[in-house]
């Protein structure tokens, strides 16, 4: 019983996680049961949000790169980025400058390093340090600090110093211009690299305890994390040219579901502006957001898995000697069976993590940031186009920008499809598998339930719109019986709400 | 830092997406007062609060977070905040409060915080600034300008 849809929903009980806790953004997990508590049905459904084309179209294109910032208030720099690289597209600038790509690339592992920390420190911590079904007033970030006040620093300090990357090379804190179509708008000047070169050895010190923290925890719960909402995927992202992970650029790498990351590859270095000939997306009735799949497979076989397990375990190599060498532990781990660990997210997040520590200090020592050749000069630009496409390896998996303009400048559609939705189909069959390991014919508790939001959690859904006035979201759990009335309910965290990933059917 | 290399002794935090109608309110208000150049304070915008926060509340002699807020009754209110574990905890968002207690645990006891709640009426994306959100608006730069030329020397 694959749990998607149960055979005979009348008269089964309905229970609602609404919405998910320490995710961005609102989602809601729905669960039938019957007599017997017995899962007959598990979906993860998202609350989408609809509005990006009418916000973005009528807009003329170079403000694109700083408006969609506002889409999102974790990962407004992957959204920047990506839009800029399919403007570039618009303008004819298919080769930046020296100092322009590494300008643009430090922003991303600035931003890479903090959502990363993020994530792991503040997030998933909670969970992995005490337990998934630990006292529920000690599971977050103050639990932490009480019981483990270095780690928790050093979360807050990793997470700190990847705001200061951004700071640097946007311009701003928030909102920041640095990106523009063609190239950057400023450098990095002497006192910025030595202000951030100051610290870089120590965050490179800490992401690399990190990794080990991520083993650790791996290690000491071993049949746990790796049977823990385990399914077998294909797997999907970017890759460069001679194999490397490459979270900036690349070409597109899928490859078939196998066994201790041993499938086959279905396609390889594809060029993304025909991203379309290789990826589709299905709708489903009872989901607002779309579920992509390999075109080649169709919607039934087809869906992936994005994000960092599939980059740190699809990639050649990491080109950073410390997180290669930790790549290579971690593919050699329990015969590789981690691979295809759910769980196995939050080591490979940690990789990346220190891989883009390494990134930093790497180009930190590059004098090209502190060029003046900023922006493709006219004599070097290729004709204007009205269509581009930007992707890129965004924290949480693989970003799509796609813009039409019209001759004059503006943006006519626009369309998104962020890392959270190529993950819909996966999220869905963690939370299936969870369900069938643990809730499966069992009394339902606050700690049980905790269970199906660590699967979901792993795969750090950004469902963001940067809303969140005092008082804007009810925050809540509720337990409705089979006639759909609220028995019990109780308090979840704030968060925002919508999500900003729509397709339409336009080229 | 200002000019001797000094942390400023006050900090205003504008909280809010300037594309989202009133939630622009907290950002407005920060833009409105770099115009003014308060002495020794310094003013932040982002979209919302997160954990790293607690390192800017550091060396501070007070804080005050800005926020639009669908519950403060009009034009706005100001009042203490105090170090809270809140379910805030738990999400990519923190509230006041929550910063306050995660500084707590870090580092001790917190600067002295306020929260200047603006009231809010609209938060649709792509959405201008409400009328009577305008109004609030005013209304507030009126009362923060005067509070802080009074607390400057």
């Amino acid at each position: 019983m694959n749990l998607e849809t149960a055979a005979h929903p009348e008269g089964l009980r309905r229970v609602a996680i609404d919405p998910i806790s320490r995710v961005e953004g609102h989602g809601k997990v729905t669960l039938l049961l019957d007599e017997e508590d017995h899962i007959q049905q598990a979906r993860l459904h998202i609350v989408e949000f609809r509005g990006f084309e009418k916000f973005i179209q009528g807009r003329p294109y170079w403000e694109v790169p700083v408006m969609v910032q506002r889409l999102c208030g974790i990962c407004p720099v992957s959204h920047h980025l990506a839009a800029s690289k399919a403007l570039d597209q618009i303008v004819g600038a298919h080769q930046l400058t020296p100092t322009a790509e590494k300008l643009r690339r430090l922003m991303h592992y600035g931003q890479i390093l903090q959502s990363h920390a993020l994530h792991f420190f503040h997030l998933s911590s909670p969970d992995l340090l005490f337990g998934f079904d630990s006292e529920v007033a000690k599971r977050n970030i103050v639990g932490v600090a009480a019981a483990y006040p270095e780690v928790a620093r050093q979360g807050v300090l990793l997470r700190k110093y990847g705001q200061e990357v951004i700071r640097h090379t946007a311009g701003k804190r928030i909102h920041g211009t640095g990106s523009v179509p063609g190239g950057v708008n400023k450098n990095l000047a002497l006192a910025e690299r030595d202000a951030l070169l100051k610290d870089i050895y120590q965050i490179i010190g800490w992401s690399l305890e990190a990794v080990h923290m991520a083993r650790a925890l791996f290690e000491q719960n071993l049949e746990q994390y790796n049977a823990f909402g385990r399914f077998r995927t294909h797997t999907l992202s970017l890759i460069r040219a001679d194999g490397a992970m490459d979270l900036y650029h690349g070409g597109l790498r899928a490859r078939a579901a196998g066994n201790n990351g041993d499938g086959k590859t279905i396609f390889d270095h594809v060029d993304y502006n025909h991203y379309w000939e290789h990826i589709l997306e299905e709708v489903k009735p009872w989901s607002y957001m779309k579920f992509p799949f390999l075109r080649a497979l169709g919607p039934e076989a087809g869906w992936y898995r994005v994000g960092p397990l599939t980059r740190v375990t699809q990639c050649d190599f990491i080109p950073t000697p410390l997180a290669e060498r930790e790549r290579q532990a971690f593919l050699a781990f329990d015969g590789g069976r981690v691979t295809g660990a759910t769980l196995a997210y939050h080591w490979a997040r940690m990789i990346e993590m220190l891989h883009a520590a390494e990134a930093i200090k790497e180009l930190l020592h590059d004098a090209d940031l502190q060029g003046d050749e900023l922006v493709v000069a006219e004599k070097d630009r290729g004709e204007r186009q009205d269509r581009g496409i930007g992707m890129i390896e965004a924290p949480r998996g693989t970003l799509i920008h796609h813009y039409r303009v019209d001759e004059n400048d503006q943006v006519i559609r626009a369309n998104l499809i962020v890392a959270t939705t190529h993950n819909n189909q996966a999220m869905n069959e963690a939370v299936r598998q969870v369900a069938r390991q643990y809730l499966d014919g069992r009394k339902l508790t606050e700690g049980l339930l905790n269970h199906i939001e660590v699967a979901i959690r792993a795969f750090d859904p950004c469902l963001s719109c940067a809303t969140h006035a005092l008082g804007k979201m009810p925050l809540q759990v509720a337990l409705l019986d089979a006639e759909g009335q609220e028995i019990d309910r109780m308090l979840r965290g704030a968060c925002s709400a919508g999500v900003p990933a729509r397709s339409g059917p336009w080229l | 830092m200002n000019q001797a290399g000094e942390t400023p002794a006050l900090l205003i935090i504008g909280i809010g997406n300037p594309s989202r109608g009133d939630d622009a309110l907290g950002p407005l208000l920060i833009e409105r007062l770099e115009a003014l150049q308060l002495p020794d304070v310094e003013l932040l915008t982002d979209f919302q609060l997160q954990v790293e926060y607690v390192l800017d509340l550091r060396g501070r002699r007070e804080v005050v977070f800005v926020d639009a807020s669908l519950d403060a009754p009009a034009p706005f209110t100001f009042a203490p905040v105090v170090a809270l574990e809140d379910a805030s905890y738990s999400s990519h968002e923190l509230s006041p409060g929550a910063v306050l207690h995660v500084y707590h645990k870090l580092f001790g006891e917190p600067p002295p915080a306020f929260v200047l709640a603006l009231r809010g009426e609209a938060f649709e994306l792509g959405e201008g600034l409400s009328e009577a959100a305008s109004a609030h608006l005013e209304a507030a730069l009126d009362f923060i300008a005067q509070r802080f030329s009074d607390t400057c020397p």
